[in-house]
């Protein structure tokens, strides 16, 4: 189920701060509007440095009137993406795509549980208000670090009372995701938006609770990991290559950078399409993707080019280059 | 007739009857998207988009394992959501992986499917199709599936009587219709055409069903239009002067013609006809007489419908005089086109009015 994406000149009409590093961005397309079911993201053309690149950011919904909202979280290890929106000011020209969904909400539940750390409460916020909308049976669980980092929970609680709980990590409160899905009818759908610690924890839950794989809906752009996003070095023995990857730029990029041919689709950690053998590793893999499983990645025979890193190191890696 | 948008999405289609559809692939295409319904084991039927989420295949080229379709290409497995459940080759499923499924209702002796945003489609909106209930009314209809004209000269047809007189000859036309004024009135949702032919000779069709020879007649024809696609007609004759003009019908025959009319595409549509009746309904020879009368291998009435509907989408394609002229007798269709281009704004923002205009 793939929408037609199309490109628009669009204009940031005006800024919001939520929080000290979550700001609401309120962005005004132009041409016909769009009108985006809960889950959607936008694309947006950021620039990098001298490159421009696109991230995609989910929207806070709903939005009716016109303009689409989006926060981002300023991140201090970020690929750049973060640190270029939050550059803009309001009327700046920006090029945005109509809304595409990879998040949608499953129609006729018995019931939802839907899980955000972070920023991942983005689509989350806008699900649980489409609930609420269909008076559908829903929780929110809404795990955050500290009080401060609560974006959009003020907004959301007017909106759906007691069906938000919050979970603040420095009070020492916890999500216990056995009993929550244990709590969760038969047919019920888990939807979670977080960070991958967050996500992986929620698929082995689930995955222990026996439930049906495909009723655990998550979205992942990819870009989080178990640790911050730092340089590294690749070493490809079969092209006598050495490749430095940046702290802002995939593994993928750098190598297409270096002039080695590879194959990407969705550029996520999805399609496992970028995947490369690893031959050696000093340091930590950081599997971002969620195409491999946890046994795979225990492994550690191969990583998603397009979202994994190594924390504190180097990787020495094999590429599909043969001699003709 | 030109512009892009011919037909509102936000709406319930007939996409099959309900004896069509068993615990196998059937494909349909409804309102341009191509759509695979099945009954599940629970006796729902369930509609996806026919178009395997990885390389496209349709998924009505595969087959069902339970209630979830297996794609024939490389076994994708997709749950009755539309939800993909196994992948080839990998251990864990892409959370992308999707297809769409469309709101299925079953009501009226048909499926039902709503082809737009699925978070409007309440089934309180499903057309009020009761005749086709075969409880009070009874009759076997069928279908045209793949009928090659855009919906709406269905309509016209079905709305504006008077084409009996010419394509009917014979049969149910007479020259009483098109001499004899109607009345159109409408809701926000529906449109009325009220036609009495008072003290007039029977047509050949209902002389017969009445058996009252030598007797003149009222001869009624009620056509109700709910928007987008919807028609009923409620028609019959009583014996002049007992009452039925004031509602009372007792000295006469009732039927009632049902069409649920579904865009394929732009130029081609499903024709989901019936004709009920209240009278002699024990009698399954003439249940099957009146089936036969209106599709008998070209010779039916709707056979001859058939043939004047394709031959004027042929016309309009060839022609660049768009639209055609409208007449007086055209007020009960430009009611029910006015209803739909409504649809057609809800969705999409007013379509600009084209007047019909002189050939260049």
């Amino acid at each position: 189920m793939a929408e037609q994406l199309e490109w628009r000149s669009a204009k940031l009409i005006r800024t919001r701060d939520l929080t000290r590093d979550i700001r609401l961005f309120e962005i005004e397309p132009s041409g016909d509007f769009v009108v985006p079911k809960a889950g959607s993201h936008i694309n947006v053309t950021v620039q990098i440095g001298s490159r421009p690149d696109v991230r995609s950011y989910s929207i806070v919904g709903p939005c009716t009137d016109g303009m689409y909202r989006i926060a981002v979280k300023l991140l201090g290890d970020s690929r750049g993406g973060s640190a270029y929106m939050w550059s803009l000011a309001p009327g700046a020209h920006l090029t945005i795509s109509t809304p595409g969904n990879h998040f949608d909400l499953g129609r006729n539940r018995p019931e939802y549980l839907l899980l955000a750390g972070g920023i991942g409460i983005t689509p989350i916020f806008t699900m649980a208000l489409a609930l609420a909308e269909i008076e559908a049976d829903f929780r929110v669980l809404y795990a955050c670090r500290s009080r401060e980092d609560m974006a959009l929970a003020e907004e959301l609680r007017e909106r759906i009372g007691d069906r938000l709980q919050m979970f603040v990590d420095e009070d020492g409160q916890r999500v216990d995701l056995d009993a929550e899905i244990a709590r969760l009818v038969p047919g019920g759908e888990l939807y979670v938006c977080g960070p991958i610690g967050m996500l992986e924890a929620a698929k082995r839950a689930w995955q222990q609770s026996g439930r049906p794989v495909e009723q655990l809906r998550f979205e992942t752009f990819g870009n989080s990991g178990r640790f911050a996003s730092q340089p590294f070095r690749v070493n490809i023995p079969r092209l006598n290559l050495v490749v430095d990857v940046p702290q802002n730029q995939t593994m993928l990029d750098a190598l297409e950078t270096a002039g080695i041919a590879m194959i990407s689709d969705c550029r996520r950690g999805e399609c496992g399409l970028c995947a490369l053998h690893i031959l050696d590793v000093d340091g930590i893999v950081d599997h971002r993707d969620v195409f491999f499983n946890d046994e795979e990645k225990a492994a550690n025979a191969k990583l998603c080019t397009c979202v994994s890193r190594v924390a504190g190191g180097s990787i020495t890696i094999d590429t599909a280059d043969r001699a003709a | 007739m030109t512009h892009a948008n011919a037909f509102p999405l936000n709406a319930w289609y007939a996409a099959a009857w309900g004896h069509e559809i068993a615990h196998e692939l059937a494909p349909r295409t409804i309102c341009d998207k191509d759509v695979v319904l099945y009954r599940r084991s629970d006796g729902q039927v369930t509609a996806l988009e026919d178009a395997c989420w990885h390389r496209l295949l349709p998924l009505s080229m595969g087959r069902l394992e339970g209630d979830q379709v297996i794609c024939g290409y490389h076994g994708l497995v997709f749950n009755s959501a539309g939800r993909c459940t196994y992948m080839p080759a990998q251990k864990t499923i892409n959370p992308s992986a999707c297809v769409r499924s469309y709101p299925v209702a079953e009501r009226h002796r048909l499926v039902w499917i709503w082809p737009g945003d699925p978070a409007l489609a309440d089934p309180a909106k499903i057309p009020d199709f009761h005749w086709n209930d075969g409880t009070e009314w009874v009759g076997e209809g069928g279908t045209f599936y793949s009928l090659k004209c855009d919906y709406r000269l269905v309509i016209d047809n079905l709305m504006d009587l008077t084409h009996e007189t010419y394509v009917h000859a014979g049969s149910i036309g007479d020259e009483a219709i098109t001499s004899t004024p109607f009345d159109v009135t409408h809701t926000e949702r529906t449109a009325t055409v009220t036609r009495w032919m008072k003290n007039i000779e029977p047509p050949p069709f209902w002389a017969k069903q009445l058996d009252r020879r030598g007797e003149h007649v009222d001869r009624w024809q009620i056509i109700y239009f709910q928007a987008p696609s919807t028609v009923v007609g409620d028609v019959g004759v009583a014996v002049t002067g007992t009452g039925a003009p004031e509602g009372d019908r007792s000295q006469g025959v009732n039927g009632a013609f049902l069409a649920a009319i579904t865009p394929e595409t732009d130029k081609s549509c499903h024709y989901f006809w019936n004709f009920v009746r209240t009278f002699r309904t024990d009698d399954e020879q003439l249940t099957r007489d009146i089936n036969k009368a209106h599709v008998n291998e070209g010779k039916g009435v709707y056979d001859q419908d058939h043939t004047v509907l394709e031959a004027q989408q042929i016309a309009i394609d060839r022609n660049p005089r768009m639209p055609f002229y409208n007449l007086n007798i055209d007020a009960g269709a430009l009611w029910a086109r006015k209803l739909i281009d409504g649809m057609l704004a809800d969705e999409h923002g007013p379509q600009p009015h084209v007047p019909s205009q002189a050939a260049e």
